[in-house]
């Protein structure tokens, strides 16, 4: 089966923690501990919207030492694709859901002299999970966190009371900022950075720590991709012999999962390359949306990960 | 507390037998007729050969997570006495610890599942107790705590598991072998490669690195999930019952490959099969590589007729390359000599077990 173990769990709690925000807590079915995980793990949530089938990845925010539940915390998303949507809308306490093993594409670096963590908006949720994580095993960090608003900065009370001095806020609506040249030019040698957050924050941090000369293999993101929604649009499965119709609101993985085709996937965010599918042919632009291939891969258009990227055009086939 | 063994309980199924010196290491007709047999067809070449770790025919050696078999105290025993002889045999980097914590679960909660008549597992919290009555241990100790066990948590547990493992730290898309135990090897040594990536201590296969097996092989084992462990075999000769052909101790055991002659081949020559199988680790996020050694005489092989057959066409056929890599070349042409006796020309049937 493809998309690995899954996990057969109840929801537990479901609880708004701002405007945007709401927290949920998944426990197993069978009253039995769940697996252990760590910080900066994901879980891939399934749901029945109605018909159509959603799996959506999102990060733990739980302590990884707490077997007995995790929790996830998610943003809505009124233009989405529906996902969000679904979970704010009708995931109650006492629903039974299946969501997969935990997997981590955003796993600290033990050897690090210190963990520098710059978190935006909902980005924050896996370092709460390597926060705990780090305060049991020991292990030196720094949070720098901001938010559009005071009351969109969820958790910052519960980060500020439990680490004074290790946690600093920044809100947009102040005109606040990270003084990021600065704060990178103060940190330990060994340190690694850690950046979860908008795609335009992603990029700031790198290109400033890459250009101070921070070593590549000590920089560390996380960013999934929302499949996103575009025309609609015809395959070709040359493995299974079949043609789908993608539809507006559906990704490729998701069609050929209706159409009963078992293809493979992790993260379904364009981040683990699980998917990555070859092209056999294609007569037109696919519209690579994924973090896994390299601009050179997408720019020749041998591959595509169906998870999220599209296709504009006459033709596609693909080995799947 | 310390680790001494008081085995000696369930003699009537684990045998008391050695791995040195007068080598009285041997199988059980029942232990013969669940000898992981590795090859399913008649010629060998390398493959990645990967499939799910999922439990297997009862009886075999897949039908718990980990194999408990008649060779567990014994081999436990011959692990002591190389530790004591030279200690780097087991090396965890610092970061690794808890990772081996992770492996310490693993091992504890698979064989407290599999055979409770022999390992007992009870958590209050992270107090834990365990209870491993084939070596006659008792103890209670805080998981996560160090201090509370007289090891480190991994070379704790490995003093009480069959098998070498790695422990291999995922970062900037390798794995690093950063943990490591082998007292059981095919001639690669944990001191040696500690700290190196996949690719560097792969770096002595020969064919294997022009096929691109290794960049498939780290592709999908960093795609590895937790709860979804995969196994695969790796095969090769040795002389003697010797666990330990280490590269450290070459020069004990690599001149006995001197020493066969027609009439002791059939009882000295072992076909050494590695039972290989890999787990995600919670915690860590690392990487657990389990490599299962099942040694099997010659002359007890060929009880099953169907592998006396095989063994003699794959040890005929194979590549010289591969021969010499796995050290059998300059006595392979009396290997094949002696195996032709067992083969009549029949055919094999698909597959690795004896009797289908």
């Amino acid at each position: 089966m493809s998309g690995g173990a899954k996990l057969n769990v109840r929801v537990a709690e479901v609880v708004p923690v701002n405007d945007l925000i709401t927290r949920f807590r998944f426990v197993a079915r069978d009253g039995e501990d769940l697996p252990a995980f760590s910080g900066g793990a994901h879980t891939v949530v399934e749901m029945d919207d109605n018909g159509t089938r959603r799996l959506n990845p999102y990060s733990l925010m739980s302590s990884p030492v707490d077997r007995s539940g995790y929790e996830i915390s998610v943003r809505r998303d009124d233009v989405g694709r529906g996902g969000s949507l679904f979970l704010h809308r009708h995931v109650k306490p006492g629903m039974e859901m299946v969501i997969s093993y935990p997997v981590n594409l955003f796993a600290l670096d033990n050897r690090a002299k210190k963990h520098l963590m710059i978190a935006g908006g909902i980005g924050i949720t896996p370092f709460l999970a390597q926060i705990s994580q780090l305060s049991a095993f020991g292990g030196r960090f720094e949070l720098h966190y901001s938010a559009r608003s005071k009351p969109l900065g969820a958790y910052m009370d519960r980060l500020t009371s439990a680490h004074p001095g290790q946690v600093h806020c920044y809100f947009d609506d102040q005109g606040q900022q990270i003084d990021l040249g600065r704060l990178l030019s103060m940190q330990p040698i060994g340190t690694h950075l850690y950046v979860c957050g908008p795609k335009g924050m992603i990029n700031w941090v790198f290109t400033t720590a890459e250009a101070m000369g921070w070593p590549k293999l000590a920089l560390h993101h996380e960013e999934f991709t929302a499949p996103g929604t575009g025309k609609a649009f015809t395959v070709e499965l040359a493995a299974s012999g079949k043609t789908i119709t993608v539809g507006t609101t559906q990704s490729l993985l998701e069609a050929m999962e209706a159409a009963g085709v078992d293809a493979p996937y992790l993260c379904r965010g364009g981040a683990c390359g699980q998917c990555e599918t070859t092209v056999y042919k294609c007569n037109n632009t696919i519209l690579h949306r994924d973090h896994w291939l390299t601009p050179e891969e997408h720019a020749e258009g041998h591959k595509i990960m169906p998870c999220v990227s599209r296709f504009e055009g006459k033709t596609l086939v693909i080995n799947r | 507390m310390s680790l001494d063994f008081k085995p000696g309980a369930f003699s009537d199924f684990f045998r008391d037998e050695t791995f040195r010196d007068d080598f009285t290491y041997r199988n059980s007709p029942a232990a013969v007729r669940r000898f992981p047999f590795p090859f399913d067809r008649d010629d060998y070449m390398y493959s990645v050969n990967m499939e799910p770790h999922v439990p297997g025919r009862p009886g075999s050696v897949f039908e718990n997570l980990l194999d408990v078999d008649e060779h567990y105290v014994s081999e436990m025993i011959d692990r002591a006495k190389v530790l004591a002889e030279d200690p780097l045999r087991c090396q965890s980097l610092p970061h690794m610890t808890l990772a081996g914590w992770d492996a310490l679960e693993l091992v504890m909660e698979a064989k407290a599942r599999d055979y409770p008549q022999w390992f007992a597992l009870e958590k209050n919290g992270n107090r834990w107790h365990w209870i491993n009555r084939p070596l006659g241990i008792d103890h209670s100790f805080t998981f996560l705590d160090e201090a509370t066990l007289p090891y480190g948590p991994f070379e704790y547990i490995m003093r009480q598991t069959q098998g070498d493992w790695t422990l291999q730290d995922e970062r900037d898309n390798t794995l690093w072998m950063d943990a490591g135990i082998a007292t059981a090897q095919a001639d690669w040594s944990v001191d040696f490669d500690i700290g190196m990536n996949f690719h560097e201590w792969h770096a002595p296969v020969p064919l294997a690195h022009e096929k691109g097996i290794f960049d498939r092989a780290l592709k999908f084992l960093l795609k590895l999930q937790h709860g979804s462990p995969v196994r695969r075999f790796n095969w090769t000769m040795t002389v003697n019952p010797l666990l330990d052909t280490s590269p450290e101790n070459y020069p004990k055991w690599g001149p006995t490959k001197a020493t066969l002659t027609p009439e002791n081949l059939g009882g000295k020559q072992h076909l050494r099969v590695e039972l290989q199988t890999l787990y995600r680790l919670p915690r860590s996020n690392a990487i657990a590589f389990d490599i299962r050694c099942y040694l099997g005489k010659f002359e007890e092989l060929v009880t099953m007729p169907k592998w006396g057959r095989r063994l003699h066409r794959v040890v005929r056929d194979i590549h010289p390359d591969l021969a010499a890599y796995k050290g059998f070349l300059r006595n392979r042409d009396a290997m094949v000599e002696w195996l032709s006796h067992y083969d009549d020309g029949a055919p094999t049937s698909l597959g690795w077990w004896p009797e289908d």
